[in-house]
C-alpha cells in the first residue's frame, strides 16, 4: 500500500459496488452504484460529500460502515482492509465507524426510553455492567446538550432537533473514530440546523472525531467541511477546499451544484446561503 | 389589482380528545393578488400547513376555525356549503402536497391520474379529455409529454412526480395554487427545476401561487412577497427583497443569520466557526406566552413585549411587521 503524505484514518481505493437487477429476476441487468471511488480522510478532519440524488453517496456510506459489501476495491481503516474481513472480524471494526441518518424518527426505537436507546450499543458490545453503562449513557446525553432528567422520555417526547441530538449521542456512545452523517441536518428547520451544526463542531473538537458529512446542501458542506468531494454517477469527480469548489469548479457536475444554490444567480454576492 | 384571496383575522385551534384547545394560528391576515407568488415561511409548528388546509376547509376533524374570514374571488369560503366548496377545491384553488409518491396512485398511468381530476369537475368527451390531459402535461413536460402520460409513478424520478402533481393541480385551470413544501424531498438541482415550472406557469397562465416552505433561500428570486409565520402569528409580511435583505422583525433577522455563510468573499469566509443561533425553543402551542410570542427568545425585547401582543404596523410601504420596535 502506498503511503500518503498525511497518515489517513480511512483510505478508499477503487471502490466499486454493483447491484444486479432485482426488477427482473434472473436478468443480467446490472446497476453500478459506485464506479471506482477513491479518496482518503485524515483524522480529525471533515470531508463533505455532495452530489445529486442517485449519485451514490448513501451507497458509499453503507459500504464504509460495513453494512453493504463492495463488489471490489479496498477500504483501509486502522491498518486493515475492511473489505476483506469476515463477519466476525468486521464486528470489531463496526463500533469505530458510526452512522447518523436523516430521519431520527425512523432510526430511534419508539418503545425505548432515551436511556435504553443510549445503553443498547454498550450492551451489544458488552462494555461494562448495568451501573457503568447507565452512567456512560447519561454522560453522553449531557454532552449532546440534553439534560439527565430527559433520560426516561421516549423519542416521541422530544422535538425534532432533540431527537437528532439523541441519534448523535447514540452514534458516539461507543467512542467511534469515524462518524458518517448521512443527510443528518436535512430534515431540520434552519434554526435547528444551525444548533446541530454547532454541536457537531463542538463534539469534533472535544472527542477528536472525523466526519464524513453527506449532504446536498452545498452551503452547509462548505461551512462544516475541510474539503468537499463532489459525486456524480458513482464517481468522485472533484475534490478540494470549499473556496475552490465555489470559485473554480472544474467539472460540469460541480458547476451544476453551485448554480443550483437557490438565488445564487439572482444575487451572486449574497454573504449567506440565502 | 383586486386581490383574489383575502384572509382576515383567521384563528384556528385544535382540540384534544379531552376537549383542551391549543391554538395553531392566531389572527392571521393577508392578501394574494392575481398572478402573484406569495412565499410563506415558517418553521415546523408555526402553522403553515394548518393555514394551507384552512384555505380549502380541509382541516382534520379536531381542527376548528375559531374566527376570521376567507374571501376567495369574492366568495366567503367559511360560509360556503359543501357542494360549493367541492366545486372550488381542485378547480379554482388547487393544493399540492409535500410527498409526491404518497399522492399518486401506484398502479394507474400518469395520464389517467390527471384525467381523474378533470372528470371530477367537468363533463368532457373522451377526446376532449385526452386533449386537456395533453395540455396539462405539456405545460410541465414540454419535451416528453407522450412518454410521461403512459408511465407509471414508479418509472418517474422524484422531480418528475412532483411535476405530475403540478399538472394535476393546473388541469382544471385554477386561479390559485397552494403548494405546501413542494420541493422538500428533492435535491437542489431538481428543486430548481420544479420551482422554475412554477415561475413559467405564473407567467403563462397568470396563476397566483402560495408557496409554503421552511427554507428562506428558495424564495429569493421567485416570490414577489414573503410572509413570515412564527408560532401561528404573522411576524412580518412584505416584498421579498426587503423582508429577506432588510428584515424588520427580530425573529426574521435571527432566522436568516442561522444560515451558513457562503465562501463567496474568500477573505471573509471562516469555515468551521459557530453559527449564531436563536436561543431557546419555539413555544408550545398549548402554553403560549402572554405578550409577543417571540419575546422569550428575542434579543431586542423590552418591558412592553411581555405584556401584550404587538399589533401590525407598516413603517414602509407594503412592509408590515408585528413588533413594538416599530410601534405595534
Amino acid at each position: 500500500m502506498q503511503r500518503t503524505r498525511m497518515p489517513s484514518l480511512i483510505q478508499v481505493e477503487h471502490l466499486v459496488k454493483r447491484y444486479s437487477g432485482r426488477r427482473v429476476p434472473g436478468s443480467r441487468e446490472v446497476m453500478s452504484a459506485l464506479n471506482d471511488v477513491s479518496f482518503s480522510l485524515a483524522p480529525g478532519r471533515t470531508l463533505a460529500l455532495v452530489g445529486e440524488s442517485g449519485s451514490g453517496k448513501s451507497t458509499l456510506a453503507l459500504c464504509l460502515a460495513g453494512l453493504e459489501r463492495p463488489t471490489s476495491g479496498r477500504i483501509w481503516f486502522g491498518g486493515r482492509d475492511i473489505v476483506a474481513l469476515d463477519e466476525k472480524e468486521l464486528r470489531t471494526v463496526r463500533p469505530q465507524i458510526q452512522l447518523v441518518f436523516q430521519d431520527p424518527v425512523s432510526s430511534l426505537n419508539p418503545r425505548f426510553t432515551a436511556l435504553e436507546i443510549l445503553r443498547e450499543p454498550l450492551i451489544v458490545q458488552q462494555s461494562g455492567g448495568r451501573r457503568e453503562t447507565t452512567e456512560r449513557a447519561l454522560a453522553m446525553l449531557e454532552s449532546v446538550g440534553l439534560s439527565r432528567e430527559m433520560a426516561g422520555r421516549g423519542p416521541g417526547e422530544f422535538s425534532g432537533g432533540q431527537r437528532q441530538r439523541l441519534a448523535i449521542a447514540r452514534a458516539l456512545s461507543l467512542a467511534p473514530k469515524l462518524v458518517i452523517l448521512d443527510e443528518a441536518l436535512s430534515a431540520l428547520d434552519c434554526s435547528v440546523q444551525a444548533q446541530i451544526a454547532n454541536l457537531l463542531l463542538d463534539l469534533q473538537s472535544s472527542f477528536a472525531l472525523t466526519y464524513l458529512f453527506i449532504t446536498h446542501d452545498l452551503a452547509m458542506a462548505a461551512h462544516l467541511g475541510d474539503e468537499i468531494a463532489v459525486m456524480d454517477r458513482g464517481r468522485v469527480v472533484e475534490q478540494g477546499v470549499p473556496e475552490k469548489i465555489f470559485h473554480t469548479p472544474e467539472q460540469e457536475a460541480t458547476r451544476r451544484l453551485v448554480a443550483a444554490i437557490p438565488g445564487s444567480s439572482v444575487t451572486p454576492r449574497l454573504p449567506r446561503a440565502l | 389589482m383586486e386581490p383574489i384571496l383575502e384572509v382576515r383575522n383567521l384563528s384556528v385551534s385544535y382540540f384534544s380528545h379531552m376537549g383542551v384547545a391549543s391554538s395553531a394560528i392566531t389572527d392571521v391576515s393577508f392578501d394574494v393578488r392575481p398572478g402573484e407568488i406569495l412565499g410563506m415561511l415558517g418553521e415546523s409548528g408555526s402553522g403553515k400547513s394548518t393555514l394551507a388546509a384552512s384555505l380549502l376547509r380541509l382541516l382534520p376533524a379536531n381542527g376548528k376555525i375559531q374566527q376570521g374570514s376567507i374571501l376567495f374571488e369574492g366568495r366567503d369560503i367559511l360560509q360556503a356549503e359543501l357542494r360549493e366548496l367541492e366545486s372550488l377545491r381542485g378547480k379554482r384553488i388547487a393544493l399540492i402536497n409535500q410527498e409526491p409518491s404518497a399522492a399518486l396512485h401506484p398502479t394507474m398511468r400518469i395520464g389517467d391520474q390527471v384525467g381523474e381530476v378533470l372528470a371530477a369537475h367537468e363533463y368532457l368527451s373522451k377526446r376532449a379529455r385526452r386533449e386537456r390531459i395533453q395540455q396539462a402535461l405539456s405545460a410541465v413536460f414540454p419535451a416528453e409529454t407522450e412518454r410521461i402520460s403512459f408511465s407509471y409513478p414508479h418509472q418517474l424520478s422524484g422531480g418528475q412526480r412532483q411535476r405530475v402533481l403540478i399538472a394535476q393541480a393546473i388541469a382544471c385551470g385554477p386561479s390559485l395554487v397552494v403548494a405546501d413544501e413542494p420541493t422538500a424531498s428533492l435535491d437542489p438541482t431538481t428543486q430548481r427545476e420544479v420551482l422554475s415550472v412554477f415561475q413559467t406557469l405564473r407567467q403563462k397562465f397568470g396563476l397566483a401561487i402560495i408557496l409554503i416552505t421552511h427554507n428562506p433561500s428558495l424564495l429569493v428570486g421567485l416570490a414577489d412577497r414573503v410572509l413570515i409565520l412564527y408560532a401561528g402569528r404573522v411576524a412580518e409580511i412584505g416584498p421579498t427583497e426587503s423582508v429577506l435583505l432588510t428584515p424588520m422583525h427580530p425573529y426574521t433577522g435571527a432566522l436568516l443569520r442561522c444560515l451558513p455563510p457562503l465562501p463567496c468573499n474568500a477573505d471573509e469566509f471562516n469555515r468551521k466557526t459557530m453559527l449564531p443561533v436563536i436561543s431557546g425553543d419555539a413555544p408550545n402551542s398549548a402554553l403560549l406566552p402572554q405578550g409577543c410570542r417571540f419575546e422569550p427568545r428575542c434579543p431586542d425585547r423590552f418591558e412592553a413585549c411581555g405584556k401584550r401582543e404587538p399589533a401590525a404596523v407598516s413603517p414602509n410601504e407594503g412592509h408590515t411587521v408585528c413588533c413594538f420596535k416599530f410601534g405595534g
